[in-house]
């Protein structure tokens, strides 16, 4: 396989099994800096195992996925820890320590890995919070004081707040009201367009796939069957996408018997 | 047919045995390596040592000073069957030490930390917080596992050398009070036998214990199953697991005392 060099992301040929079940049967994506991709599918598609592969937390059984050309999982853990320090996540749930304060943890990475004093950490946490529309009265709460919302948005401001290149987003309007998701898809898109990064997403929620995609791609039965502008995915052509995007019951796409 | 074979299900379990007998050493490794090699975590290590340490002072104590007081009433009852009653304080001191002040303490640290480290870290893996560590450039092994490994290893040998102290303690409040033993020639009866090679061996077992008591925690809680019922099996193995661990260590450690 060749490996686009400009590409910022580029994940070639990617295989991951667990035990017989096959998840991911041959991922090929190439992603530009700067670009929002937003990957679509149904549950059980393999989409959170493709971020995992991407995250580094699950190595691929074959293929290579690369970051500004450096490959993740060939690598030493040195490399591995400089392309760690381009990313930033969302998590479903957040994912918040729960035994530190809102500040804390959004400041986690800088005090942590990075190095920086509390003092000027905190300052930093805050000013990420704010860009949450989070005021600094929430800095010193629990996360168990949230809601699931503010731990959506906390979240958020603890994956911008060492200005990562790559941000992802694992569902990130699952579980939330449709007008605070869309608050959450808003500053998604505004915050991955300050930072300039570059950012995949796995959802399946079409409202904020189109809010926050550049471009989509849907993932089924392991593999990415279509890809293009976010715009054309109404008028895709391709049945398995008609199908999701209109939540149809009858097409392509098997539906599990509940 | 492999099915009715009796031998099979024999060699399944021992293979699974040896499968997690190997995994654990892995585990352990990877604990050492993060507990000798930067970055540390000292503000963890405070916070456990104070979890771990502090938090254990009234269990460690009351399992102490109860130990020592039925230790002195069953010496007293066995030694007057050959008139030898004045031997409590010796037999106290060096049950205490030796044996029971190791032994008691640290299996009440079992359920009382181990259970705590698995359930925490169980939650934390369950929530993808173990994973959002991964993310933010920070090591789990050195961020949760070092830690708590270290923590134990200082804090149980000092629990057990306060539960040493208030389990003679203990055989000295029934001896004065109820068996109408003279103070102080308790007291000088306890030191004149005790040899600093009772309280070493004992505190060196504490040291071994403690390390278990922290690794089971840890290994079960790390590898936690997802849902609740993944986070309280976790649990329940690393008490079951650390108990029989320590008794294992004990009898070993104890062959090579004597």
């Amino acid at each position: 396989m060749t490996m686009s060099t400009s590409s910022k992301i580029s994940i070639s040929g990617v295989y991951k099994a667990f035990g017989a079940n096959k998840v991911l049967r041959g991922v090929d994506i190439e992603l530009q800096a700067g670009k929002s991709l937003v990957v679509i599918g149904g549950s059980g598609t393999g989409k959170s195992v493709l971020l995992k592969c991407i995250l580094g937390l699950l190595t691929p059984d074959e293929g290579s996925i690369s970051v500004d050309g450096q490959s993740i999982h060939k690598t030493g853990p040195r490399t591995r820890q400089n392309i760690m320090g381009k990313f930033g996540m969302l998590f479903q749930g957040g994912a918040l320590f729960d035994s530190l304060s809102v500040w804390e943890n959004v400041a986690f990475r800088l005090i942590y890995a990075d190095g920086v004093s509390r003092r000027a950490a905190r300052k930093r946490a805050i000013a990420a919070l704010a860009k949450v529309n989070l005021g600094p009265e929430t800095a010193n709460l629990g996360p168990a004081e949230l809601s699931g919302g503010m731990q959506k948005r906390v979240g958020l401001a603890r994956a911008i707040a060492a200005r990562p290149e790559i941000l992802f987003f694992d569902e990130p309007t699952t579980g939330l009201d449709p007008i605070t998701a869309d608050v959450i898809n808003n500053l998604i898109r505004s915050q991955v367009t300050a930072l300039g990064a570059t950012a995949i997403s796995i959802t399946h929620d079409m409202a904020s796939a189109r809010k926050i995609a550049d471009e989509i791609a849907m993932i089924y039965e392991g593999k990415i069957i279509w890809r293009g502008p976010a715009k054309d995915v109404d008028n895709s052509g391709n049945p398995y996408v008609e199908q999701f995007v209109t939540g149809s019951e009858t097409g392509p796409i098997k539906v599990m018997a509940g | 047919m492999s099915a009715l074979n009796p031998i099979a299900p024999i060699g399944q379990a021992v293979l699974g045995l040896l499968r997690t007998a190997g995994a654990i050493s892995i585990f352990a490794w990877r604990g050492i390596r993060a507990m000798l090699l930067p970055p540390w975590y000292f503000g963890q290590v405070g916070a456990q040592l104070m979890r771990i340490g502090f938090y254990s002072l009234p269990v460690v104590g009351l399992t102490a000073v109860f130990t020592g007081a039925a230790l002195a009433l069953n010496i007293y009852t066995g030694g007057a069957r050959f008139n030898a009653e004045q031997f409590v304080p010796n037999i106290v001191v060096i049950g205490i030490t030796r044996e029971l002040g190791p032994v008691l303490a640290s299996l009440m640290l079992a359920g009382r930390v181990s259970a705590a480290m698995a359930a925490e870290i169980g939650a934390m893996r369950v929530t993808e917080q173990i994973d959002a560590l991964h993310t933010l450039s920070t090591d789990p092994f050195r961020f949760l596992v070092a830690p708590r490994l270290l923590a134990a290893l200082i804090s149980v040998p000092l629990l057990v050398l306060i539960a040493d102290i208030i389990g003679v303690f203990g055989g000295y409040g029934v001896s004065t009070v109820i068996l109408d033993f003279n103070g102080a020639t308790y007291i000088r009866n306890t030191l004149d036998f005790m040899t600093s090679g009772d309280v070493t061996s004992g505190l060196i077992k504490a040291g071994v214990f403690g390390f278990i008591i922290a690794l089971m925690g840890c290994y079960h809680g790390y590898n936690s199953a997802r849902g609740a019922q993944g986070v309280g099996r976790a649990t329940t193995n690393a008490v079951v697991s650390a108990a029989i661990l320590i008794f294992a260590a004990n009898y070993t450690l104890t062959t090579l005392f004597v």
